[in-house]
């Protein structure tokens, strides 16, 4: 989920940036130093799951998985999120400087939105678990794909349509984003449980 | 495999400091990204070209790349037109083709490609360990460029580790296919990435601190402003100010 560079007005860009420059400077502050090591590598699986593709239909779409991110590092998903977007612009031209701090939003706003909302129930009992894993990465698209279309439409009045057709789009992924998230979790569950929030570590 | 495509070459733009190609970069995108008017854009994306012809890279491949780039620009051309008020270019059945929507889409084409080809001709041209080293010469925190330089030196890792996984899925006669068992399967497939990633950052970590780490990577290597770099600085300059004049100029005009 990226705007391209020169989509957006000067007014969004900037708000954009702060945002992010805030959300940024938050999360590095509950980062200390010896779990830097560990966010970055996970921020360079988050770079690397972008480039799983997953068949849908006679196409395919890949994963963005921003929500499980969330729920590994919490606050510091934030400068995570920011490094891994620094690579796809340099490395792919995915996005590019001045729309660093839009997709950084994008991305890391509802990463950490549902962080907040259902990490602590991913402790919980399975049934609860199974639908908080599932909102987590149906959320995270769905508030990506409005942060999108709220980009545009105050852009330009008009976006609307493409504002609407941007999020449409999306229901798909956040359904398979959703089911991703559920395997996921419960993957992590049995295999490494310490990863996740709630756990005693 | 991921590829830092455009960063082998001896080319001026490769030789350039890469401090002075992130602060270039980070204005001329700026600029673009606000101006407004066709003369001031058509000389931004002049200027990229310019700029990746300087940088000698393979046409193909930065062909190739501007395409994949501009998926979502195809998508507004497509919906911009028939979406926007105003007067009908050409009429599909009950929709509009109006000439307003064009003229936006053209705008924004024209933005995001010179935007495009500055990022490839300037940071593009730059291994990325070096934009990390330039970038905290800038005054970018520490604590973040470690963060930047961890993550560039474990992508490659991680991706190799995600191919032999694959290929082990592969093994085992996986087909990828619209269905719940798919979606299990990848989806177990990241989470496995998720343990290695974590193990290892915690190994990597203890190995750090075995030989001294203590917050910051350091470097041997020294940028050097060179006389070349004034000039290409003077150049840049110029080229940015001129955009700024047409626009200028436009705003008074009409």
């Amino acid at each position: 989920m990226h705007i391209s560079e020169g989509v957006l007005s000067w007014p969004v860009l900037a708000s954009g940036a702060a945002l992010a420059a805030a959300g940024t400077a938050v999360g590095l502050k509950k980062l200390d130093y010896d779990r830097i090591a560990q966010a970055g590598i996970l921020s360079a699986s988050f770079f690397v799951a972008s480039l799983v593709h997953v068949p849908l239909g006679p196409s395919n779409v890949h994963l963005i998985l921003n929500g499980v991110v969330g729920l590994l590092l919490g606050w510091a998903a934030v400068p995570a999120i920011v490094v891994a977007l620094i690579l796809q612009a340099v490395l792919f031209q995915y996005g590019g400087i001045t729309t660093l701090g839009v997709n950084t939003v994008i991305m890391a706003g509802p990463a950490v939105i549902c962080y907040l909302v259902f990490a602590p129930m991913i402790s919980k009992k399975p049934r609860i678990a199974v639908f908080a894993a599932f909102a987590v990465g149906f959320f995270s698209v769905l508030l990506g794909g409005i942060v999108v279309g709220l980009a545009l439409m105050f852009t330009e009045k008009n976006f609307f349509e493409v504002a609407g057709l941007v999020v449409a789009a999306h229901i798909p992924i956040m359904i398979i984003e959703g089911f991703v998230t559920v395997f996921c979790v419960s993957f992590l569950k049995k295999v490494q449980p310490s990863l996740l929030p709630g756990s005693l570590n | 495999m991921i590829q830092e495509t455009f960063a082998i070459g001896s080319s001026p733009m490769h030789r350039m400091d890469p401090r002075l190609k992130i602060v270039a970069a980070t204005v001329f995108s700026v600029q673009t990204a606000i101006s407004d008017h066709f003369l001031t854009l058509i000389t931004a994306l002049i200027l990229g070209v310019a700029m990746v012809i300087l940088a000698r890279l393979k046409f193909f491949l930065v062909l190739k790349r501007l395409l994949i780039v501009n998926g979502f620009i195809f998508f507004l051309w497509l919906v911009l037109p028939l979406t926007f008020p105003g007067e009908a270019i050409f009429s599909l059945g009950p929709l509009d083709y109006t000439l307003s929507g064009v003229i936006l889409s053209a705008r924004i084409t024209l933005k995001s490609n010179a935007i495009l080809l500055s990022l490839i001709a300037l940071t593009g041209t730059s291994y990325l360990a070096t934009l990390g080293y330039a970038l905290n010469q800038l005054k970018i925190p520490d604590k973040i460029i470690y963060l930047f330089l961890i993550t560039y030196r474990y992508i490659f890792v991680i991706e190799q580790e995600y191919q032999r996984l694959i290929r082990a899925a592969r093994v085992r006669c996986f087909e990828p296919g619209t269905n719940l068992h798919t979606y299990r399967t990848y989806a177990y497939l990241v989470g496995m990435l998720f343990v290695r990633a974590s193990a290892r950052a915690e190994r990597v970590y203890h190995a750090m601190l075995c030989r001294g780490f203590a917050g910051k990577f350091h470097t041997l290597r020294q940028f050097s402003f060179t006389k070349s770099d004034l000039v290409w600085a003077f150049t840049l300059s110029a080229g940015l100010m001129f955009m700024g004049y047409l626009e200028w100029m436009k705003t008074t005009l009409f």
